[in-house]
Parts: C-alpha cells; sequence; structure tokens
C-alpha cells in the first residue's frame, strides 16, 4: 500500500499550527498573539514550530494583558491585518469580555457594515482532568448567545486544520474552540479521536455546516466535540443492542446548520442532545428549541437534553465525573429514549 | 533593624514546612502519573503549581500578619496558605480532593478558602488584587485596623486588575499591601519579554504610593521593608508595592518541559538558597543551637507528613455532592 499525503496522521494541535502556518505563507497580513504563544508553542500546542519558523515578529508573546492584547488584534485587523489571538483559556473571558463581546462581536454592525474584522480568536475548552472551576469549562452559548461572533468547535483533527484555515479567511471575527483532550498532547490521556488524518495541502472545511458522523433511524444524539465522540462510543454500544443512533457533529455554534439536525430529527423522530457545557440556556436548549419550532410533529418522544447540571466544574475526580456527561450517561439516556 | 529571634525562627522553620510541603507534593503528584505523563490520573490530578525557593516571600510578610488580616494569594498558593497558618490537613485534603478538604473537593489546589485566617487563592491571574482592595475596605469600614495583603507573581503587573486595583487602593488610602514575587518567569515568558519597565515597585509611582524592591530572595530583608509597610497600612497611612526578586526552582507547573530555561539556571539559583543561608546566619549568631535547629526541623517535618496521612485517609466525596454549595442556604 502506498502512503500518499491525505493518509498523513496528525494530531490536533499540529492540524491547527499547520492551518495558521500554511495562512502565514500564504497571506503576510496574518499573524499570531497570546500567551506563551512563541517558543513555547502555546499552551495547548496551538502554535507549535511558529515561532522558530516565522520569528517573534508574527508570533507573538503578550503580557498576561488579555484586555490590551485581543482589543489589540481588533485595532489590528480594522487596518488590515489579519490577526489570531489566542485566549489560553477560555475560563479566561472574563478579564477581556468587553473586547470580545461588545467591540470584537459589534464593531461590524455598528459601523454598518463599514469596518471588517478579520480576526480569529482561538481558545482551549473542556475538562476532565481535575482542572475545577476556572480552567475546566467550555462556554460555548456563552460566546454563541452573542450577535456577531462566529463560533465554531472543531471535533477531528481533519476539521480543526479546515476550520481553522477557513477561519483566518474568513472577514468576521470568529472564535475557533479547540478542545483540550482532543489536541493529542503526550501530557493528557490519549484518546484516539485525537489523531486523523490530515491532507498535508491547504483546504477549508466551510464555517456553518454540521455533520452526520454515524447514521442510524432510531433516535438522533446531536452534539460537538467530546460529546460527539462520547456519542460515537455510546452509539457503538447501542448497535450492540439492535439500536441505531444517529449521531450529528454540530461543529458550527454559529452559524448553525439546523436543516442538518432538521432532516435528522425527521428521520429518526427522536432527539437527544448532549453538550459539555452548562445545561441552563444553553446548546441543548437552542436544538431542542430549533427543533420544537422547526420539526415538533415528527417527534414520537419528548426531546431530552444531557449537559453539567448547572454547577462550576469541580476538582476532585468524582465530583467532576459525576457532572460531566460520558459515554455510559449517553447510553442510558438514548436507550431510555429510543425505547420509549 | 534586627529580626527578633523568635521571628527568625518562625520563619526559619516555616519555610522548612514550606518546602518539605513542595517536595511531598511532587512526589504525590506523581503518583499514578507516568510512565506516560497523564495530567488527570493519580490522587492529586489536575495542574499543580509549586513555590519551592519562594518561601523567603511568603515568611517574610507573613511574619508580621495576625490571623485578622486578610491574604489574597493566585495560583501558586502553598507557601503563602503555611505561612499565613492555612489548616494544613484540610488544606491538603483540598488537594487530595477529599472530603474533609477546605473547600470538600470542589476547589482543589489553586481554589483554596480558609476563612478562618482569611485566606483565599485563584487561578485568574491577578484576580485577588481587587478583593484584598475590598478586604481592607471592609476593615476601614468596620472600624478595624487589618491590613489586607495581595500576592501575585511579575507577570500579573501587566494585568489591568493590578492597575486598577492599585488606583483605588491609593485614592481610598486603604490598608492593602500589594507583593509582586518576581521568580523571572511567567510560565515561559521571561519578564523582560513581559514587562516595559525593568523593574514593577517602579509602578507604584504612578499611583503615588510608597514602591519598594527587596533583591536577593532574602527573607531577612524583605522582613524589614514589610514591617514598614503594614506598620503603615495599620496606622491609616495608605498602600504599599513590594516588589521581591524571588526564585522558582520547579517548572512552571509540574510536568513542564521547561524548554524556555537552561537546565543550569535551577542549579545556579539553589546554591543561593535562603533557607540555608538563614539557618548559617543563625547558627552564626547564637541565636540557635544545631539542636534546636534540628528540634524545629524535625516539627516542620512532623506537620508536614501528619497532614498528608490526613488527606490520604480522608474519604473521597460522594458525586452527587457536586450538586450542592451552588448557593448559600
Ligand atoms: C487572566 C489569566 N490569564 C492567563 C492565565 C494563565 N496563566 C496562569 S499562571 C500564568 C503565569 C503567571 O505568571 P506570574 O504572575 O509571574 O506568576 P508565577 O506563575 O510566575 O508564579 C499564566 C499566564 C490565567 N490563569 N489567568
Ligand atoms: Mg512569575
Amino acid at each position: 500500500m502506498s502512503v500518499t499525503s491525505t493518509q498523513r496522521m496528525l494530531t490536533g494541535n499540529k492540524a491547527v499550527a499547520e492551518a495558521i502556518a500554511q495562512e502565514m505563507e500564504r497571506d503576510p497580513r496574518v499573524f499570531v498573539m497570546g500567551e506563551d504563544v512563541g517558543r513555547y508553542g502555546g499552551i495547548f500546542g496551538a502554535t507549535e514550530g511558529l515561532f522558530q519558523r516565522f520569528g517573534g515578529e508574527r508570533v507573538r508573546d503578550t503580557p498576561i494583558s488579555e484586555t490590551g492584547f485581543i482589543g489589540a488584534a481588533i485595532g489590528a485587523a480594522a487596518e488590515g491585518m489579519r490577526p489570531i489571538g489566542e485566549l489560553m483559556f477560555v475560563d479566561f473571558f472574563g478579564v477581556c469580555m468587553d473586547q470580545i463581546y461588545n467591540q470584537m462581536a459589534k464593531i461590524h454592525y455598528m459601523s454598518g457594515g463599514n469596518v471588517r474584522l478579520p480576526m480569529v480568536l482561538m481558545t482551549a475548552v473542556g475538562g476532565g482532568y481535575s482542572d475545577a472551576a476556572q480552567h475546566s469549562q467550555t462556554l460555548y452559548a456563552t460566546f454563541a448567545h452573542m450577535p456577531g461572533l462566529k463560533v465554531v468547535a472543531p471535533a477531528t483533527p481533519y476539521d480543526l486544520k479546515g476550520m481553522m484555515t477557513s477561519a483566518i479567511r474568513d472577514d468576521n471575527p470568529v472564535l475557533l474552540m479547540f478542545h483540550k483532550q482532543l489536541q493529542g498532547l503526550g501530557w493528557m490521556a490519549p484518546i484516539d479521536a485525537s489523531v486523523g488524518v490530515v491532507p498535508e495541502e491547504p483546504y477549508t472545511v466551510p464555517l456553518g455546516q454540521a455533520k452526520v458522523v454515524r447514521e442510524g433511524r432510531d433516535l438522533t444524539i446531536v452534539g460537538l466535540q467530546m460529546s460527539v465522540h462520547w456519542a460515537l462510543t455510546a452509539a457503538a454500544r447501542l448497535a450492540d443492542e439492535g439500536i441505531e443512533a444517529e449521531v450529528v457533529d454540530l461543529r458550527s455554534l454559529v452559524p448553525l446548520d439546523k436543516q442538518t439536525v432538521v432532516n435528522s430529527v425527521r428521520k429518526t423522530h427522536r432527539l437527544l442532545v448532549v453538550d459539555e457545557d452548562y445545561l441552563s440556556y444553553g446548546m441543548t436548549a437552542e436544538i431542542a428549541a430549533m427543533v420544537a419550532e422547526q420539526a415538533l410533529y415528527d417527534l414520537d418522544a419528548p426531546i431530552r437534553r444531557l449537559a453539567v447540571p448547572d454547577v462550576p466544574i469541580p476538582y476532585s475526580h468524582n465530583l467532576e465525573k459525576f457532572v460531566l456527561p460520558n459515554p455510559e450517561k449517553i447510553y442510558k439516556q438514548a436507550k431510555e429514549l429510543a425505547e420509549q | 533593624m534586627a529580626v527578633p529571634a523568635d521571628k527568625l525562627k518562625w520563619m526559619y522553620e516555616t519555610m522548612i514546612k514550606i518546602r518539605h510541603y513542595e517536595e511531598a507534593m511532587v512526589d504525590a503528584y506523581g503518583e499514578g502519573k507516568y510512565p506516560v505523563f497523564n495530567i488527570g490520573a493519580g490522587p492529586v490530578p489536575g495542574e499543580m503549581h509549586l513555590a519551592a525557593g519562594q518561601e523567603p516571600v511568603a515568611v517574610g510578610v507573613c511574619a508580621h500578619l495576625r490571623p485578622d488580616d486578610t491574604v489574597t494569594a493566585p495560583h501558586r498558593p502553598h507557601h503563602h496558605a503555611i505561612a499565613k497558618g492555612v489548616n494544613l490537613q484540610r488544606m491538603t485534603a483540598e488537594i487530595f480532593g477529599k472530603v474533609d478538604g477546605l473547600g470538600k473537593g470542589k476547589g482543589g489546589h489553586m481554589h483554596l478558602f480558609d476563612p478562618e485566617v482569611k485566606f483565599s487563592c485563584g487561578g485568574i491571574v491577578a484576580a485577588g488584587v481587587p478583593h484584598a482592595v475590598g478586604a481592607a475596605l471592609a476593615s476601614t469600614m468596620q472600624g478595624r485596623d487589618s491590613v489586607a495583603v495581595a500576592f501575585i507573581g511579575e507577570g500579573a503587573a501587566n494585568a489591568g486588575a493590578f492597575h486598577e486595583s492599585l488606583n483605588l487602593a491609593a485614592l481610598w488610602k486603604l490598608p492593602v499591601i500589594v507583593v509582586i514575587e518576581d521568580n523571572a518567569y511567567g510560565i515561559s515568558v521571561p519578564k523582560p519579554a513581559s514587562t516595559a519597565v525593568p523593574t514593577n515597585e517602579v509602578r507604584a509611582s504612578a499611583y503615588g504610593i510608597p514602591g519598594v524592591r527587596v533583591a536577593g530572595n532574602d527573607p531577612v530583608a524583605l522582613y524589614q521593608v514589610a514591617q514598614e509597610a503594614v506598620d503603615r497600612a495599620r496606622r491609616g497611612g495608605g498602600p504599599t508595592l513590594i516588589e521581591v526578586e524571588t526564585d522558582r526552582y520547579l517548572g512552571h507547573f509540574q510536568g513542564d518541559p521547561e524548554v524556555y530555561r537552561d537546565k543550569d539556571e535551577v542549579v545556579h539559583l539553589r546554591q543561593r538558597d535562603a533557607i540555608q543561608a538563614v539557618r548559617q546566619q543563625m547558627v552564626a549568631d547564637g541565636m540557635a543551637t544545631e539542636e534546636e535547629l534540628q528540634a524545629m526541623e524535625q516539627r516542620a517535618y512532623q506537620v508536614v507528613e501528619e497532614a498528608y496521612a490526613f488527606a490520604r485517609q480522608s474519604p473521597n466525596p460522594a458525586g452527587e455532592s457536586a450538586l450542592a454549595d451552588v448557593f448559600a442556604l
């Protein structure tokens, strides 16, 4: 068997870094700013090798001044640069939310479309390794709630590269969330999903298209990032028992691909939405409401939601395990739903 | 102004306690994480930021504090907690994620709260500085003479919260001391690459308050500087900014590959270890005999060992307890 470029395997972090490197080669306006993105290569490896290749002018370590450098990315984007900022953990949004919420997301609109902010803010999300309440959130909905931001959360190395490339080329501010466990880092529990086939040549994956990652007839499970992989594990077990789950990876929260979800629900007539974010006012609620609006009469059973039960992420292993979704919990919910 | 013998002995014993605590934590944290390092595994999972080498900062300042004075600490909090007199057994149980922990296993190593001795810390850089300002405000409004100390790293002195807090503290003349631990790095970024001025005490002038730098990781020099700052704050004389040059012997966190510094840098730093220097000084000054010192060391070790033993035997919290404590009842 000959090894072609399309069979090359990369970890999530290398896929992100490759997308950035290729766009930096292609477009001199692209540059990166963030804490420890230089020689260290990013705490989650998203800028691995970039400093060595492009130097400190275009791969800039910043002080711990998130308001300052994210605001500066906005200012530079307005002047024709295409900055990529890294907010090390999404949890740190609190110290710079004005720049994100009131500035980055609104300036295009407030200017009547006259000011463009072609920038990417990338950030690490997710828990499951006891990093506790201030370092384990996903906060998907916090950002998706705000009009004016594209918010994407790829679940595979292939999508990480393709969606990062799209994000950099997009003329809008894009928040790209990478999941820590899907970066394939040497210091986290290794999971298969953090390594995947990534073509070497540049390519794009459109922002705003969900993907059916497993076909099935009995119920639809909708998720993002880790919840997709958990759902796939659960689906394999359900299949052993004759229940065929269809799994939809949203990939993007804004724009939201409603059609793919609705099409799946029309086929399976049952819906379980899984989220590593908080339950209330979150993605699960949005999907449930959207399906209720567009496909209520296609449902054979009430919609189910599985998400973090409205508590901060606790530290201790037992406690964290209790609040986070996992394949076992998805399996149980899905089985009950399928038999309802 | 010499350090009184009882204070210096307390400082020495406390530094020994801290050092032993941190070294024991290196081992406890490492349990179950290898051969391939896995941050989420073992009895102490998650991130771990240790303060071996930074003991002088904690003891030089906390030697002047009372239980009713407030301390806020950052993500690297063990030395401050120990020097402030946090319940070591419950602190350790928290770090092991156990029910007897300060936060019943909900907080972990970066989020330790001991209201009994007015200690708190957190994982968001510079977030504790305004809390110290608020504690000082409360002290003033309640007619008390207690003070508040915020410890932060030199990297945190570039965060907005630091500057806003200093202005507020100066404006309202509050009894706050902000202590910057300059260990030369914010994770991988060396201070000159992040900070527009060579030393941070000069930033005090922007807020019209005294700023002092203590060089050489020297607990005795810091003791004296901190004495003046704490006395001034208690008298109603307002805030002080202190920057202390200190040494981080370990990685930013355990498991840090430390690609950003030479391996012999730490070897060199360890040669000026303050704990040994204080010990030698006490012997030279006839302040303590070898037997006394050994007794102190023995006591410090024992307290630490007991704390770890307590933590290990404490039960794990039941999963459902994750749902409690979101709101006060
Ligand atoms: C607001 C915020 N930004 C970034 C981080 C990530 N972070 C944790 S510790 C750290 C470096 C802190 O450096 P310093 O203040 O010098 O303290 P040290 O670690 O050296 O003790 C960074 C960037 C954070 N926790 N909070
Ligand atoms: Mg530092």
